[in-house]
């Protein structure tokens, strides 16, 4: 959090050192709107990150001063919320529960990117009997609602006896799924000089080789997109876990912070507001190591949070 | 090698050219299949096959313990004269027909401001997509609820500015507003597709329209809007979408009963509460039809009525 004030403050100031072109006649006006902007920006920036550092500043306190408390400074800051927190809940200490939220999200990584990309690779470089249909189809699951399909998709998971495994959260996963990723890659592959794979296949490359050593070297900035967002998406995942997992041991965090919810309702405020800091330390993380890419990824296809 | 084995033998009497291009075209479409299988094996098992399974189930009485039992349109018809449906429809449909459209206007006027001014833009644009990340997450969902809620920080500010004092999350005429306020926070997903769209128009069209007298307003009604077009009808698209399938936040800020007094009873909420609490799983899928059908109908009347206001020029998308 403290990354993102420091550098609240620094851009714009930084920016304001630049000289100004010379504008001779419009100059004055130019300013004064510049000012505006920036002002009605960082009312903006107010409102939107006040909820953030409400959370962070709130995890700080003693639980009973959390709810009624207007300044956002707390009195006697103390890290005791935080070892409530990692104490864990009914006997788990909350790193099963971030251990079980990483490798949900690590599998998820992999099982994605791995699976869409071959995907990727059909729908945009092979010449192939049905593409166009398949892909129609494929962009149609875009708008598919998913709960014509959690019905049935849990009676058969339940019938194979899955139910309480992370199999039914994973098996997605490795199968593509999710169309949005598709999407995002093969635009990126439809970006690629065909001149490349042309020349391989000349030199007797098949497919597999093109693939291999040619597309998914270039590929990169478009797997590291679909990296974080199917990250932090797993990541975030509550209705997956809900429905499929009900031993705690195995609870990823979202499901972690709903049992705090139950059990404690207002009693222990401040320890469920430091888990719900600590679920998203990874995601933030990411946002300010990867903002580039998320937002680029968003402006370029479409891809939301 | 296997498309040598698998060469007919009376494509080889032919003339020699089409054969080859016949058999490097089966060749492709084999590759193709190979590329394609893991999506294929996933759309058939886990989307279109689910699909069909859930449409046989909303015409039968199933709760996971029984089989099946056909009851044709029973469900359909109870749907109807069940109070909390209806209600759960009432909700949804408020908050898609009302958040999402000022959840727009927020990332349209937002984008426009960040547009006007260049400077440390990039860094407004990451800023305000943080929340779209993180928003739909538990964790969002907890730290609302607390603001919102009794002698909370909004209760104490709109006390302060002479409002009637009490909670939000506790009385059913705010809850909806509280839940389209924290869909309106994450307003940063669609302003930045706006962002990207306004790059995309070119800067002489407001140069020649000032030129001719046209003010501010004017300028946007009849330039901004008519070019974002496009990106307007993707984001109103999406986000419409989007706003049917809320559920972690409406579960988490209502203790998975959508109280009080059914306010955020959403369509998803309840139809889990039916699904999966009450193990009424045909009933549910009548629920999920039904949803299903509707977004087909929305999706499908926006394609074509977009037609009359979606403008594509040439080369802008």
């Amino acid at each position: 959090m403290s990354t993102a004030t420091s550098t609240a403050t620094a851009a714009p100031l930084t920016d304001q050192r630049r000289p100004t072109p010379p504008a001779p006649r419009r100059q004055d006006g130019a300013r004064a709107r510049s000012l505006m902007v920036h002002a009605l920006s960082l009312v903006i920036l107010a409102v939107v990150l006040y909820p953030l550092l409400w959370m962070v500043m709130s995890s700080l306190k003693p639980t009973n001063q959390i709810i009624g408390d207007p300044s956002l400074l707390p009195t006697e800051a103390s890290l005791d919320n935080y070892r409530t927190a990692l104490a864990g809940i009914g006997g788990i200490s909350a790193w099963t529960f971030a251990r079980n939220s990483l490798f949900l999200a690590v599998v998820s990584v992999i099982g994605t990117v791995l699976s869409s990309a071959v995907t990727a690779y059909a729908f945009a470089r092979i010449e192939f009997a049905g593409r166009k249909l398949w892909f129609a189809l494929m962009i149609g699951t875009l708008l598919l609602p998913f709960h014509v399909l959690i019905i049935p998709q849990y009676i058969v998971f339940n019938k194979l006896g899955l139910i309480n495994t992370f199999v039914p959260l994973l098996i997605g996963k490795f199968l593509a799924a999710e169309a949005f990723f598709i999407f995002l890659m093969v635009q990126f592959m439809r970006n690629l000089p065909r001149e490349l794979d042309e020349a391989a296949r000349i030199d007797g490359c098949g497919h597999v080789r093109i693939f291999i050593s040619i597309m998914l070297p270039l590929m990169r900035p478009a797997i590291i997109t679909t990296s974080i967002f199917a990250f932090i998406w797993s990541w975030n995942d509550f209705l997956g876990p809900l429905l499929y997992l009900n031993d705690p041991e195995k609870y990823p965090l979202p499901l972690a912070l709903r049992l705090f919810v139950d059990q404690t309702s207002v009693s222990d405020y401040g320890a469920m507001i430091a888990m719900s800091v600590l679920a998203l330390v990874p995601v933030m993380l990411f946002f300010f190591l990867f903002q580039r890419y998320l937002v680029d990824g968003v402006a370029t296809q479409g891809l939301k949070g | 090698m296997s498309t040598l084995q698998a060469q007919p033998l009376r494509a080889e009497a032919s003339a020699p050219a089409p054969v080859d291009y016949r058999r490097a075209r089966r060749a492709e479409t084999r590759s193709g299949y190979f590329f394609l299988a893991p999506w294929l094996i996933g759309f058939l098992l886990l989307t279109a096959g689910p699909m069909l399974a859930s449409l046989y189930l909303a015409f039968t009485d199933y709760n996971l313990f029984r089989d099946p039992k056909w009851i044709g349109l029973e469900n359909f018809e109870k749907l109807f004269n069940d109070s909390r449906y209806l209600q759960s429809v009432k909700v949804t449909l408020i908050y898609v027909l009302v958040g999402t459209p000022v959840k727009l206007a927020a990332a349209l006027a937002v984008a426009l401001l960040l547009n006007s001014g260049r400077k440390a833009q990039g860094f407004y644009r990451s800023a305000f997509y943080a929340p779209s990340l993180i928003g739909a997450s538990v964790s969002i969902a907890i730290v609302w609820k607390a603001l919102f809620s009794d002698g909370g920080i909004v209760d104490l500010g709109m006390t302060g500015m002479g409002f009637q004092p009490g909670g939000w999350v506790g009385d059913p005429d705010k809850t909806m507003p509280m839940m389209i306020l924290l869909a309106t926070w994450q307003f940063g997903a669609p302003m930045v597709i706006f962002l990207a769209g306004l790059k995309q128009v070119p800067r002489e069209l407001y140069e020649a329209a000032s030129v001719d007298g046209a003010g501010a307003l004017r300028r946007f009604w009849s330039i901004t809007v008519p070019m974002l077009s496009p990106v307007i009808f993707f984001n109103l698209l999406l986000e419409t979408i989007n706003a049917f399938q809320v559920f972690a936040s409406a579960f988490i800020i209502s203790g998975g009963a959508g109280g009080p007094a059914g306010s955020t009873l959403f369509y998803t909420l309840y139809l889990y509460i039916r699904g999966f609490g009450d193990a009424r799983m045909g009933y549910a899928s009548a629920m999920a039809w039904v949803l299903a059908v509707v977004i087909g109908l929305i999706t499908w009347v926006m394609f074509r009525t977009s037609k009359g206001w979606v403008h594509y020029s040439g080369e802008t998308k």
